[in-house]
């Protein structure tokens, strides 16, 4: 897919290369920095010449490249920007693509390929111009292209298809191996082995068809499709017809549109891949204000200069509008996705701790900001600048030093707070509740034993595990044992609390009936240190599940259980109740977070249970008809991690920010009781808050715009730390900038956040709109100010945003914005708020799953196959794909898929013998079988969520589940293809731009 | 004939009860000029270890109303094979087991010396008796030790069938299950918030019936079908469990910050011990025991709150109406007692703490129910653990001192109504028509329910002469009054005892000195402190105080023998001599008098006052004295502090004291070691008497009294100080020549003094 999509691209980027250019483009694309290092890297003599030197200029003007082909030229910024050359019709689209990323276009082999590239882009640039017969389009450049573009112009013509193959055909030489698994390995070295195509396109210029009269939804169509080989002749044809249906873009066009050339459309697999190829595996350091870092899915080692690693804060741009004004000009969400406590690597430092013992950190005075890099000494070390309110401090007697001369405090490198972006302080007292050092915490068990939970053998599962778990507990590395208490409850319709002090022979059950008004029956022996009452607890846990045997009680209550754990500490998509809300706040209030695992057989009213997880920074875990033999794994794997995972308890988060803007929302596991004060009552690795910014007066470039998160929680031991995170970013007046400094997986998280939040409030079809229409808005304001100018019919996407549709449009399928009859209200209650609390990398996964081809595994290899494209195009009978997006797994096999594979797999002679009803592969001993299952770790691996393993056959009746995740194709029950997605929000952007 | 000192001892014996008038004036307006009400003292279940319960049930009156038992007071119609009841004068046929009968074959209950006849009921389910330990772990730490000790002897002495239960109780209240192995189960309920009966059967899940268990595994029909299994098990099957978790109870492990007392929930868990057995065991006989060592201090029954700063009322606070929770406290227990009663259960309460527990407030949970009231400084005590211990004595046949559930109904012959009964009662509320208006004590019944007796308790009840005064019963008549008692023995098995009495009638006008003979003095001044007792609980001390005085006086002005207006006239015949001097000391007496004595103190004496018999009653009013010297064999003395001499030794018996009291020289003696010295053996052996002596009654009294050993000058004389009657005070003592005694500091007028206010008042014709 990509591959080709790359291969044309570029002729059809070049155009645009043209015309955006001019402002550097940070990011991917024009990006020097950026840019250049990979490039260098990968590719000695890159073939693009322009690349190179772009690379080695600062940002300044893009390189003429290929791109500045583009009639486009204009563009302003445009580089980064991928512009689809909106002809509606078929070819263009592909020729958008091309722009991409430098490095990849280095990547691109062959020299020849150059030159074809460039010729096929000025081609297809002018093609797509003409074609969308919107007339706007100015005269084609491009040499070749005359001929296509004229029969583009108008897009009715039915030859226009025709026209367009061969312009694909052109193109896809080099490409081809990316293309099919079965592609000819021609590619340069570049290429991954995989055929993923290289390095994606940066800018990603589509046409899309739109111009307005015409909407062409389906128009779209893959022109240059020239690999879908068959399919595509369809495509074409059925094009055309489409074309004049214009209307709904998304219902109109039908089956042959759809063909429409994915490959020609930005492609998220691709932008992956070329982040990957350009920045993974290097050191990232923090060094600079305002730098991009890598996507979240590529793995680099990141070294904390100054700023917060991006492992803890990531934000939807890196550099601000300088005003008001221009950020609703642009519409762009200035915001920071914040995750406090993501798990570090080994191989990163981990924080610094600072004690400044009984004095307790240095904070500015005014504004309350805790001492850190942006502070600026002064008066030869006396005093201090705060760089967020600018007041003047005077530096404490025990804090002070002497500056260099550069006016650098002698010890800056000594102290973590001088030079580091993240650090923790050791906190005093005054940061305690009243004043008292805080308890060590508690992990109080509640387990549900009421009559289906026992019998099913859940309970005893759970027992069983506990014993394990609790070996587990997470401790502060240096300590022996962990100092987390542990408290045990059982429910159903009453509560029993269990006295498991040490001393005891055997354990007290002591049962509250009156749930009306729960209270915690015992102080003494309820929570205790796990090894000193292990054999107690061990007793215990080998009774509970007899004790019940008898029981028959099927009414469970749930309120009480959570205030009863929440007193031992001191101790629907519309919730139906408040309880659970109050409940919700009087469990922070106490530092007391709920994590429910719920295992419903029917409807449970997860939006108001789920209330209490979500606002007290819990997890909500859910297993609808939990079976004992396919979903203990997942459940006991949840358990574990949750139960070993880093956590703080108590934890109340500020975000400071410089002068000129504020933050003004929050979204996550949180509960605000102000304006200012985040209140978790715990927070884990997994969780991340989002923050929104807002302009409260005018930024200024020199001193950009500089956050400073804190964090107030106790640890595992009991001790009451802050930890802080800093991170500058950059101010600017140009929009172009801003546009380069977008990442769309922070947006997407954004977008989600907010959008599901607003679930509670507004119709869904409301949100959507106002999803696409900002969609459309942010794009427009880049086509109009950034981008040079086009034609009407192309699709200009700056390169930072090319994938922002495609993901955009899986954001708005997802069942909790598309609510779809097969899905049950607690499903999409539970995934709402699972997205509430997810950070970037979880979401990007989420929204877009991976999906990755396993019959084309290279057994010796340790690194995960390319993934390909969630489409069903990108499937093939005699493959077998593996698919995952953090909540479930899925084993896609083909009706043709390889015997061997499917012997060395599942241990069975062929397709019909294999068992789909499992959860598990079975561990045979053979490599393709290790292989998988290795993948399937590492893809586990990080993840906050046990993936439950679906074995779908191809045309068996779970594979409908399956296509769901298939979310560039139109959903089986609304939603509409990437495809038709482009085309729309194409067509808003020509509405918005008229 | 024996004199009726004899009759009034040879009644008293068989039948257990004592009549202030052994011979009954025959009008109404005559028995109200006597003053003494008619009356007696019943002692339902005293001992008759000649007694051997007939093995048939009792046949009764046919009439509905009447429903007498068959009695030797009865004519018998032997060849129609009739009988006359001798209340109501109906005719009954006698049942068929009966057609034997003639006048040489009586049955048992015709013969005049079964006036007093035990019957056993066959029929009924017997049920197993009931103990429930409600157990406060608001202890030090000795405390609590001992209080478990104790409970885990008492397990050894509880009959074997007999089913257990514990609740304990701290800021919460936990209802254990004894069933349970492997691990041990309880039901936690929050100390501070009362609940209905129902919500309690239905926290403990009592309510709903344990078939699906049972459906679960039928293999084991033989199980206790009750759900209330769970948390009332049979001794035997669970003692060693109990034992363990009894030992294995700790202090209530709630944080008590300083300068507060322990948040006890006395209140709801009564509640729950109460809800608990009126689910499951309703009109079985069950003692719920509480065992508490302070007040309770918070939900409803508080009697005091938390903050030690603020003492537990005290009789000045209550006389300044500033007891803030006692009234809301009292209802709260009198609400639970009621419930008991009606469900035949009783309440024992045992509180050893030094300061006051609230037996004030929770007085009424045994008063009502005839359980007991033990108080003490400790638990720790031998005191406390012989009193508990002695719960469980048996008697001569190996059965325990104890019965339960128990009706007393009171039938009169028709010249007699029924005024009320004062003791360890409630009223069943049965009106007839040989009930009287009037009410003495509780009244407006003739039945009674008595939850909790033994063979002492004693209940007063008044009578009163129908008869006006122009239409006297005629001479030579007798009345009759038959008592009924079903009980349940402690053996489980039903019994029912049956009493009848008859006295003569007699005019007052011509046959005074004929009453006046058969006056019981000190069944009267028992009587009469009971009356006053009574109505101290609900009136002020001195209005008590003056209508007993009242009383006195009138009884002198009917009964003495004197000249107007001459006090030196005045003289009492035999009948009446001592009569006075009662009335003294039950002036004095912490019956009457809350001075020194903590509320909760007054209340423990009132209640022991309330339900003993007429001997240890008598004790209390008047404590006996004793004296041993080397003059010769211990007599008693005066109580008086003329008996006080300094070679002697004293010994005290207040009831609830025993008191030993060395004189100052023997003091000095003892001081010295003249007790070691071989030569002055004797002197050991003086020094020991009163030490064996008091032995004996330490053994037999229950509860065990406190026990005080002091010596001329020692702090705790006080005790026998201030019983004795001050005739040598500071005012009058330092008369040259008088020989002996010592004076005591007070105001407090001697018998003399009072004797004489009493005959001038009673010859004086302005009363």
């Amino acid at each position: 897919m990509s591959q080709q999509g790359y291969v044309a691209t570029p002729p059809y980027s070049q155009p645009q290369p043209g015309i955006g250019l001019s402002p550097p483009h940070y990011g991917h694309y024009g990006d020097p920095s950026h840019t250049a290092s990979p490039t260098g890297m990968m590719k000695p003599a890159g073939p693009l010449g322009p690349t190179a030197t772009g690379a080695i200029l600062p940002p300044g003007p893009p390189p003429p490249g290929p791109h500045q082909f583009g009639q486009n030229g204009a563009h302003a910024t445009g580089h980064p920007p991928q512009r689809f050359s909106g002809p509606p019709p078929v070819n263009n689209v592909a020729s958008s693509y091309a722009p991409y990323q430098p490095s990849a276009q280095s990547s691109y082999p062959t020299p020849m390929s150059t030159s074809s590239v460039t010729q096929l882009g000025s081609q297809l640039s002018a093609m797509q111009i003409n074609s969308y017969g919107s007339g706007m389009a100015p005269p084609s450049q491009g040499p070749p292209g005359p001929q296509s573009a004229t029969s583009f112009q108008t897009p009715p013509r039915p030859p226009q298809p025709s026209i367009l193959q061969p312009g694909s055909q052109v193109l896809p030489p080099p490409p081809t191996k990316l293309n099919g698994p079965g592609a000819s390995p021609l590619p340069p070295p570049m290429y991954r082995p995989d055929g993923l195509a290289g390095p994606p396109p940066p800018n990603a210029q589509y046409q899309l068809p739109p111009l307005p009269g015409q909407t062409l939804g389906a128009g779209y169509p893959p022109q240059q499709e020239a690999n879908s080989g068959p399919q595509m002749a369809g495509t074409q044809l059925s094009y055309p017809g489409g074309f004049p249906g214009g209307p709904a873009q998304m219902a109109g066009p039908p089956q042959p549109q759809k063909k429409l050339d994915l490959d020609s459309i930005p492609s998220p697999i691709q932008v992956i891949e070329n982040d990957r190829a350009s920045r993974g595996g290097q050191v990232y350091a923090t060094n600079t204000r305002g730098q991009i870092p890598p996507l979240v899915t590529t793995d680099c080692i990141i070294q904390d200069q100054g700023n917060a690693s991006p492992r803890f804060i990531r934000c939807t741009t890196y550099c601000f509008p300088c005003t008001s004004d221009m950020a609703k000009q642009a519409q762009i969400p200035l915001a920071a996705v914040i995750k406090p406590f993501a798990t570090i690597p080994s191989n990163e430092t981990p924080l610094y701790l600072v004690n400044h013992g009984e004095s307790g950190p240095v904070r500015c005075n005014r504004c309350k900001a805790y001492m850190c890099p942006f502070m600026q000494f002064i008066e030869g070390g006396r005093r201090y600048q705060c760089g967020f309110c600018n007041c003047v401090n005077d530096v404490p007697p025990f804090y002070f030093q002497h500056l260099d001369h550069i006016g650098r405090r002698l010890d800056h490198y000594e102290k973590p707070e001088l030079s580091l972006g993240s650090y923790e302080y050791v906190a005093t007292l005054d940061y305690c509740r009243k004043n008292k050092p805080p308890n060590p915490p508690a992990f109080i068990f509640m387990i549900d034993v009421s009559y289906s939970n026992i019998k099913n053998g859940l309970v005893k599962l759970i027992c069983e595990e506990l014993k394990t778990v609790l070996e587990k507990l997470p401790k502060e590395e240096q300590e022996e044992m962990s100092a987390i208490r542990v408290g045990f409850i059982t429910y159903n319709k009453v509560l029993h609390f269990f006295n498991v002090k040490s001393n005891l022979a055997q354990p007290q059950m002591m049962v509250v009936t009156d749930v009306g008004e729960v209270f915690v029956p015992l102080l003494d022996g309820f929570l205790v240190n796990y090894q000193e009452s292990q054999s107690v607890i061990h007793n215990l846990l080998d009774q509970i599940p007899d004790m019940f045997a008898d029981s028959n009680e099927n009414e469970t209550v749930f309120a009480p259980v959570i205030q009863a754990g929440m007193e031992a500490l001191k101790i629907l998509f519309q919730p139906q109740t408040n309880v659970y809300d109050s409940l919700a706040k009087d469990c922070v209030a106490h530092g007391c977070s709920v994590t429910l695992f719920l295992f419903p057989s029917q409807y449970v009213d997860v939006a108001s249970l789920g209330l209490v997880p979500q606002l007290t920074g819990g997890t909500l875990y859910k297993y609808s008809n939990f079976q004992m033999h396919l979903d203990s794994q997942q459940f006991l794997n949840d358990l574990r991690n949750d139960i070993e995972k880093k956590i703080g308890f108590d934890a109340i988060m500020r975000v400071r920010t410089s002068t000129g803007f504020r933050a003004t929302d929050f979204f996550g596991g949180i509960l605000m009781n102000n304006t200012t004060d985040v209140e978790m009552a715990a927070i884990d690795c997994d969780k991340a808050v989002t923050v929104e910014f807002k302009h409260d007066d005018k930024l200024s470039e020199d001193s950009g715009a500089l956050i400073q998160c804190a964090v107030l929680y106790t640890t595992i031991s009991g001790q009451r730390r802050l930890r802080i995170h800093n991170l500058g970013l950059n101010c600017s007046s140009q929009l172009a900038d801003l546009y380069k400094s977008c990442e769309t997986d922070a947006l997407i998280n954004f977008f989600a956040k907010s959008a599901f939040k607003a679930v509670l409030h507004q119709p869904l079809k409301v949100i959507r709109e106002i999803l696409v229409n900002q969609t459309a808005h942010m794009l427009a304001c880049y086509r109009k100010n950034c981008a040079s100018p086009s034609a009407a019919s192309q699709l200009i996407l700056p390169d930072s945003m090319k994938v922002l549709p495609v993901y955009m449009n899986c954001l708005l399928k997802n069942c909790v914005l598309l609510s779809r009859p097969e899905i049950s209200t607690d499903e999409r209650a539970f995934q709402r708020q699972l997205v509430m609390t997810m950070g970037v990398a979880d979401s990007q996964l989420f929204f877009y799953p991976q999906l990755l081809p396993i019959h084309t595994l290279d057994v010796k290899s340790t690194t995960l196959p390319a993934a390909v494209r969630c489409s069903e195009s990108r499937l093939s009978e005699g493959g077998i794909f593996l698919l995952a997006n953090g909540l479930h797994m899925f084993l896609w096999l083909g009706v043709s898929s390889p015997p061997e594979l499917i012997q060395g797999i599942f241990n069975v002679p062929s397709f019909a013998h294999i068992n789909t009803d499992t959860t598990l592969l079975p561990e045979v001993g053979n490599p393709y079988s290790q292989q998988l299952r290795m993948i399937m770790g590492i893809i586990q691996q990080k993840r906050p969520y046990s993936m439950k393993l679906t074995l779908v056959k191809q045309r068996e009746q779970p594979e409908m589940v399956f296509r769901q995740f298939l979310v560039e194709d139109k959903g089986l029950y609304g939603g509409s293809s990437y495809v038709d997605f482009l085309c729309c929000v194409h067509k808003e952007i020509c509405q918005l731009l008229n | 004939m024996a004199t009726y000192l004899e009759f009034i001892q040879q009644n008293e014996e068989r039948d257990g009860v004592r009549f202030s008038w052994n011979v009954w004036p025959s009008s109404r307006l005559e028995a109200t000029r006597m003053v003494v009400p008619l009356a007696c003292l019943l002692t339902p279940l005293k001992e008759r270890p000649d007694l051997p319960p007939v093995q048939y049930e009792p046949v009764l009156c046919s009439r509905p109303t009447c429903k007498a038992v068959l009695n030797p007071l009865c004519q018998v119609d032997y060849r129609a094979k009739l009988w006359a009841c001798n209340f109501c004068f109906q005719r009954n046929q006698f049942p068929p087991a009966y057609g034997g009968i003639s006048e040489v074959n009586q049955p048992a209950e015709l013969m005049p010396q079964f006036s007093t006849i035990e019957y056993m009921v066959q029929r009924g389910a017997q049920s197993p008796l009931i103990f429930l330990y409600v157990v406060d772990t608001c202890l030090e730490e000795d405390d609590l030790q001992a209080l478990k000790e104790s409970l885990q002897m008492s397990l050894s002495l509880l009959p074997p069938d007999a089913l257990v239960g514990l609740i304990t109780f701290g800021r919460m209240v936990q209802v254990h299950e004894l069933s349970c192995e492997g691990i041990s189960k309880s039901y936690v309920f929050r100390g501070t918030k009362d609940l209905t009966a129902k919500q309690i059967q239905d926290m403990l899940g009592l309510t709903k019936p344990a078939t699906p268990m049972q459906q679960a595994r039928p293999a084991q029909p033989q199980e206790h079908p009750s759900v209330s299994s769970r948390f009332l098990q049979p001794v035997h099957k669970i003692d060693m469990n109990l034992t363990d978790l009894l030992g294995e109870l700790q202090r209530d492990p709630w944080p008590v910050t300083q300068g507060k007392r322990p948040l006890r929930s006395t209140g709801v868990a009564l509640s729950i011990a109460v809800g608990l057995l009126e689910g499951t065991f309703p009109n079985t006989g069950a003692r719920i025991m509480l065992f508490t060592g302070g007040p309770p201090t918070q939900g409803p029954g508080m009697v005091v709150g938390d903050e030690l700063k603020i003492p537990i009322r005290s009789w000045h606070d209550i006389e300044k109406d500033n007891a803030r929770f006692m009234k809301k406290a009292t209802k709260h227990y009198e609400m639970l007692a009621n419930r008991t009663a009606a469900n035949g259960h009783c309440i024992d309460i045992y509180a050893c703490a030094l300061d006051q527990t609230g037996l004030l407030e929770m007085k009424c949970c045994a008063n009502l129910t005839g359980g007991y009231m033990v108080m003490g400084d400790s638990f720790n005590t031998s005191l406390f653990k012989q009193t508990f211990q002695r719960i469980f004595t048996k008697d001569f046949n190996g059965d325990f001192r104890m019965a339960f559930g128990a009706t007393l109904d009171v039938k009169t012959s028709r010249e007699l109504k029924i005024a009320g009964a004062i003791g360890p009662c409630v009223s069943l509320n049965v009106k007839g028509p040989c009930v009287s208006e009037n009410e003495l004590g509780v009244g407006g019944t003739s039945q009674w329910k008595i939850c909790g007796l033994d063979p002492t308790s004693t209940l007063g009840i008044y009578f009163e002469v129908v008869n006006q005064h122009n239409a006297p019963i005629p001479q030579g008549g007798r009345g009759a009054i038959q008592f009924v008692t079903r009980y349940q023995h402690s053996s489980t098995q039903r019994r029912i005892r049956v009493t009848t009495i008859a006295r003569n009638w007699a005019d007052a006008q011509t046959q005074l000195r004929h009453i006046e003979a058969a006056f019981d003095q000190e069944a009267a001044a028992v009587l009469m402190a009971r009356l006053g007792v009574f109505r101290a609980e609900s009136e002020e001390g001195p209005d008590v105080l003056r209508w007993l005085d009242r009383q006195l006086i009138r009884l002198c002005q009917k009964f003495g023998q004197y000249n107007k207006e001459d006090p030196a006239s005045f003289r009492l015949s035999d009948s009446f001599s001592l009569y006075p001097q009662f009335m003294f000391h039950l002036r004095r007496s912490p019956f009457l008098q809350v001075f020194n004595n903590s509320p909760d103190e007054s209340s423990y004496y009132r209640h022991h006052f309330a339900r003993q018999d007429l001997t240890q009653s008598l004790i209390m009013i008047q404590p006996i004295l004793y004296s041993y010297s080397f003059h010769g064999p211990p007599e008693p003395v005066l109580l008086d502090s003329s008996s006080i001499l300094a070679d002697r030794i004293l010994l005290m018996d207040t009831f609830f004291q025993i008191v030993i009291y060395l004189g100052e020289t023997i003091a000095q003696w003892r001081k010295a070691g003249y007790q070691d010295m071989p030569e002055y053996e004797n002197f050991k052996h003086l020094l020991q008497a009163p030490l064996d002596d008091a032995q004996e009654i330490l053994q037999a009294r229950f509860p065990m009294p406190r026990y005080i050993n002091t010596e001329h000058g020692g702090s705790q004389a006080r005790f026998l100080l201030s019983k004795v009657n001050p005739s040598q005070t500071h005012n009058n003592h330092y008369a040259w020549g008088q020989e002996t005694g010592a004076p005591i500091l007070t105001d407090d007028v001697s018998l003399q003094v009072f004797m004489d206010h009493l005959k001038k008042l009673a010859v004086s014709s302005a009363c």
